[in-house]
């Protein structure tokens, strides 16, 4: 028999959600017969069988996110194997742990993520909910009944928080083939809450793990909070020593859990009249999880401007006739605000940074990656135009295009939605006289744009038609300050009065 | 088809009610959970209360008290002729097994968990069908497998009556030459349990050493003494023949020196023992089976269909009755909805033999194996006071930490109480402890316990009793 496991995707994809069975078991599978439709954070793909064969068990149910390396479908041999086949898939799974062959070894030595299907925002809410989950065990219909029943199969949750709540993000992480020291309780209380425990930086002697080192990390979102308000004194110890910051010394004790924060399980919405469900997937998932983080994380505050484009709009459409043969000639308003945002985080490196409350550093980027967000059928999507201070206004214009294009067919690869330094959203095209954007975490600061509209304008004490951008710039407080902002605000709005400017100064 | 079949519904069923199966039954019942425990015995608690761990300490300890009384002659005591009554030792072995069997019984139906004789068998991925009892059909939400395992038979001699641990465990009688096939830890415990009834023991190991996979410093002592109280100790030397002669048994030998036969009046075969996982109706869920028919599962003891877990000997890995007991926990826990899994970094081992071994986490031999950067602290009883009043200096206490982390990842015990010191291994082990907290946490003097602490100590290049290294 033949175990396939979910092959590496590439492009640094580890997991997938289950999207479609095209196999039930006990069907016969040619090689290259379609298995199952997966959704990663990228795309849809199918994923063909390796070999012919008897389908003798699948792994996972629609919905369900399963990891690379992890066994989807057990497959019966007729005889003739595709051994070519098995080889690339072993290889390929390398990121799981294979220690032993057999699913007993492999699975055992593959730290598993409980169902902590409850938002992992503070440690009492994930218990009080599982607890809830339990005593009402018996009472909920079939399909609840099944994902209670099925704890620690389905990580859901994925075992460490990514990028946004790691505390080690760049500390190796432990070898996974030697257990982490840590006491039974404080393993079991990892499983609880969800938390890798090789990604825990243990603070005791030897490294051993305690208790405190994991709730501190499973409150990662709210830890920040409070190293917000000694954000100082953690950067001032962090430049000491960066060990001590590394080992969570940062941290003052208590403070870190929200005060009031619980999250209750929503009512039956039915009993109000007819109601449709539908599960939310991976990038509206993922939307909502980077919103959360960012919305709970950062003090947002917006300062609101209004720039006078008009005569940058009359350049714009006097050229875009001539260009619109070429790539770029489409051209819109956002490469040249593009153009003036570099010249204004340049001016302003604050807001081209990033916050790391855990090692209580400010992260300063030398480079200029702009996203520029992008309505796609899936949901938000966000490309980063690499190198944005490299590039002219047409260079620009065509590479957002090209992005914009690929966001929408499911083309763009991971590299094109990482790195980004700061974030400019355009709704101008569909409409509205201003909104206050959220911060894409972990960059300080979003440009929202909408709608460009004639209004009148005084000057020089008469009534001018004039061209106006609303623009709103929403920052984390914890790096900038109003006054910043303000200033910043002023510098792109000087910018864009003049196209002459743009020239000299961008 | 039977008419009529009646079908029970049930949340959990346990089957098999050994020391993995009942745990589990009465760990789901405490978790909320409505639980049916079927095993095909009258009696609770499987091999190792009935046939296995309980009955062999009983007749264990009371061979040590004989050899204890034979050796009290050098503390200047002498009782004269010890007479054993064979009959009155069985009855013992009995009311011992009556007593914990009642036991459980008690403590399963004060939970309201139904117990059910007979034997299951799946007919699905959520029902069994039970033969020989009062419930013929039981439709689950979850199943645990507890089914064990039972001793592999010699293939040269699958047609004669040899005798497995079950029957020498009966102490039907004391054969005048005894000869074990298996020098692995029920073979030696029960060679000593029969050397001390007056049996001429021979042990025959086809492998180099007795207790493989045991250090072999730590043998070393079990060896010492296995030559002294057996007849003769046969390494690397394999049974190619039995034969039934008179009433007795000739048994065909072969070693590097060539082939030879002896004459046994009993063989005790301890060669294994394989899990019982045929004729369970398998086939009829998609739970999975690897080719020496251990049931495959993860580490929440989930096998690969969702609703049925398996626990225990019959899933592989140490045979023990204490893992399958945690196992079972586990398995319980998680099918209420906890988040638990079987993490365990120390499954204690303990061989009760003369004297006895036990370790716990890593060995010596799988460091080194794992090129690891450890530190080894070897205590000898011979340096310690309470083993030379007590006349038992032959063992020792090994202790591996990581040489640059200092925790405790291993250890190693053989000497008087070795069974019961490992438990604070363990514990030591799965807390993650460092040396500096054996060293530093005060053990009892005067106490074999104390041993652990000057291994530390020895480990740590800073020995009281022992002297340091130059």
């Amino acid at each position: 028999m033949y175990d396939f496991k979910l092959p590496d995707l590439g492009e640094g994809i580890h997991e997938g959600e289950i999207l479609e069975w095209h196999v039930t078991v006990g069907q016969s599978v040619a090689e290259d017969d379609p298995l199952v439709e997966i959704e990663t954070d990228k795309a849809a793909v199918t994923i063909p069988s390796p070999r012919a064969g008897v389908v003798v068990a699948t792994n996972g149910d629609v919905g369900e996110v399963v990891k690379v390396g992890q066994v989807l479908v057990s497959i019966e041999d007729n005889g003739a194997s595709a051994s070519s086949g098995a080889v690339a898939v072993a290889a390929s799974a390398s990121s799981a742990s294979e220690t032993a062959p057999g699913v007993t070894a492999s699975t055992r030595s593959t730290p598993t993520a409980p169902a902590a299907s409850a938002p992992r925002s503070s440690a009492s809410a994930a218990s009080a909910s599982s607890t809830a989950a339990t005593s009402s065990g018996k009472s909920v219909p079939a399909k609840g009944a099944g994902s209670v029943a099925q704890p620690a199969s389905a990580p859901r949750v994925s075992a460490a928080p990514v990028a946004l709540t790691a505390p080690v993000a760049s500390v190796p992480l432990a070898d996974r083939n030697r257990p982490v020291p840590a006491a039974p309780a404080t393993r079991r209380l990892a499983r609880e809450l969800g938390v890798d425990l090789y990604a825990v930086v243990g603070s005791g002697p030897g490294g051993r793990v305690t208790a405190e080192d994991v709730e501190r990390y499973a409150q990662g979102s709210a830890a920040p909070a409070s190293a917000t308000s000694t954000g100082g004194d953690a950067a001032a110890r962090g430049a000491e020593s960066a060990d001590e910051a590394v080992s969570a010394e940062a941290f003052p004790e208590g403070g870190s859990a929200i005060p009031f924060l619980e999250v209750e399980p929503l009512p039956d919405f039915s009993r109000w009249g007819p109601v449709e469900t539908e599960p939310v997937r991976s990038i509206r998932r993922k939307i909502a999880k980077r919103m959360v983080t960012s919305m709970v994380l950062v003090p947002h505050v917006c300062h609101m401007e209004e720039a006078d484009v008009t005569e940058l709009d009359e350049l714009r459409r006097a050229e875009k006739g001539r260009l619109s043969s070429k790539p770029g000639g489409k051209l819109s308003l956002l490469p040249f605000v593009m153009r003036a945002v570099v010249r204004c985080l340049k001016d302003f490196p604050m807001f081209n940074a990033s916050l790391d409350p855990f090692r209580g550093e400010l992260v300063y980027k030398k480079y200029y990656h702009v996203g520029v967000a992008a309505d796609t059928p899936r949901g938000l999507i966000v490309p980063v135009v690499r190198d944005a201070d490299h590039r002219t206004v047409l260079e620009l214009s065509a590479e957002v295009e090209r992005l914009a294009s690929a966001a929408r067919d499911g083309s763009l690869g991971v590299e094109e939605l990482q790195g980004g330094s700061f974030t400019i959203t355009n709704v101008g095209a569909i409409g509205g006289t201003g909104m206050v954007p959220t911060i894409n975490y972990p960059e300080v600061a979003i440009l929202g744009l909408a709608r460009a509209q004639q209004k009148p304008v005084v000057r020089n004490g008469r009534i001018d038609v004039r061209l106006l951008l609303p623009m709103t710039l929403a920052f984390d407080h914890r790096i900038a300050d109003g006054a910043n902002a303000a200033r910043f605000m002023n510098q792109l709005v000087y910018l864009l009065a003049d196209p002459r400017r743009l020239l000299l100064e961008s | 088809m039977v008419m009529g079949t009646l079908t029970q519904e049930v949340e959990v069923v346990v089957v098999g009610a050994g020391p993995g199966g009942y745990p589990a039954a009465i760990r789901a019942a405490d978790l909320g959970k409505e639980v049916m425990l079927i095993d095909e015995r009258a009696e609770l608690g499987g091999v190792c209360l009935i046939e296995g761990c309980i009955p062999s300490k009983a007749l264990i300890h009371a061979t040590e008290l004989v050899e204890h009384a034979r050796e009290a002659s050098k503390f200047g005591i002498s009782f004269g002729e010890i007479t054993i009554d064979i009959k009155r030792l069985s009855a013992f072995r009995r009311s011992v097994i009556d007593s914990l069997t009642g036991g459980i019984s008690m403590l399963c139906t004060k939970r309201n968990i139904e117990v059910v004789k007979g034997r299951a068998r799946f007919v699905g991925s959520n029902q069994l069908a039970v033969e020989g009892g009062d419930v013929a059909s039981v439709k689950f939400k979850h199943c645990i497998i507890a089914t064990g395992s039972r001793p592999i038979v010699l293939p040269t001699a699958k047609d004669l009556d040899l005798w497995s641990s079950t029957e020498a465990l009966e102490l039907r009688e004391v054969p005048k030459r005894l000869l074990v096939v298996g020098g692995g830890y029920i073979g030696l415990e029960l060679g000593f349990v029969y050397a001390t009834l007056g049996s001429e023991v021979s042990v025959v190991e086809m492998l180099p050493s007795l207790l493989t996979g045991v250090d072999s410093d730590l043998v070393r002592f079990v060896h010492k003494n296995a030559k002294r109280r057996f007849k003769e100790l046969m390494l690397s030397t394999k049974v190619t023949g039995v034969r039934a002669v008179d009433g007795a048994y000739e048994v065909a030998l072969e070693d590097k020196n060539g082939k030879r036969s002896a004459t046994f009046d009993r063989v005790l075969v301890a060669i294994g023992r394989r899990p019982n996982s045929e004729n369970l109706g398998l086939e009829t869920t998609n739970v999975k089976v690897d080719g020496r028919g251990f049931i495959q599962v993860d580490e929440t003891q989930r096998t690969a269909d969702p609703r049925i877990f398996a626990i225990g000997d019959v899933v592989g890995g140490y045979m023990l009755a204490h893992k399958a007991t945690r196992e079972g926990k586990v398995a319980a826990g998680v099918i209420a909805g906890h988040a638990e899994a079987f993490d365990n970094r120390a499954i204690p081992a303990v061989v009760f033999t003369a004297p006895e071994v036990a370790w716990a986490g890593l060995t010596e031999a799988q460091a080194a194996e794992e090129k690891l950067d450890v530190t080894i602290g070897r205590f000898p009883l011979t340096a310690l006071g309470r083993a030379k009043a007590m006349g038992q200096t032959d063992g020792m206490v090994k202790m591996i930490a990581d040489r640059e982390s200092q925790l405790i990842l291993g250890v190693g015990i053989v000497g008087p109480h070795a069974s019961e010191l490992v438990a604070e291994a363990a514990l030591a082990i799965e807390m993650g402890a460092t040396l500096v907290d054996l060293e530093a946490t005060i053990h009892p003097h005067p106490t074999i316990s104390e041993s652990l602490m000057e291994a530390a100590e020895v480990a740590l290049g800073l020995p009281v009793h022992t002297l340091p290294p130059r």
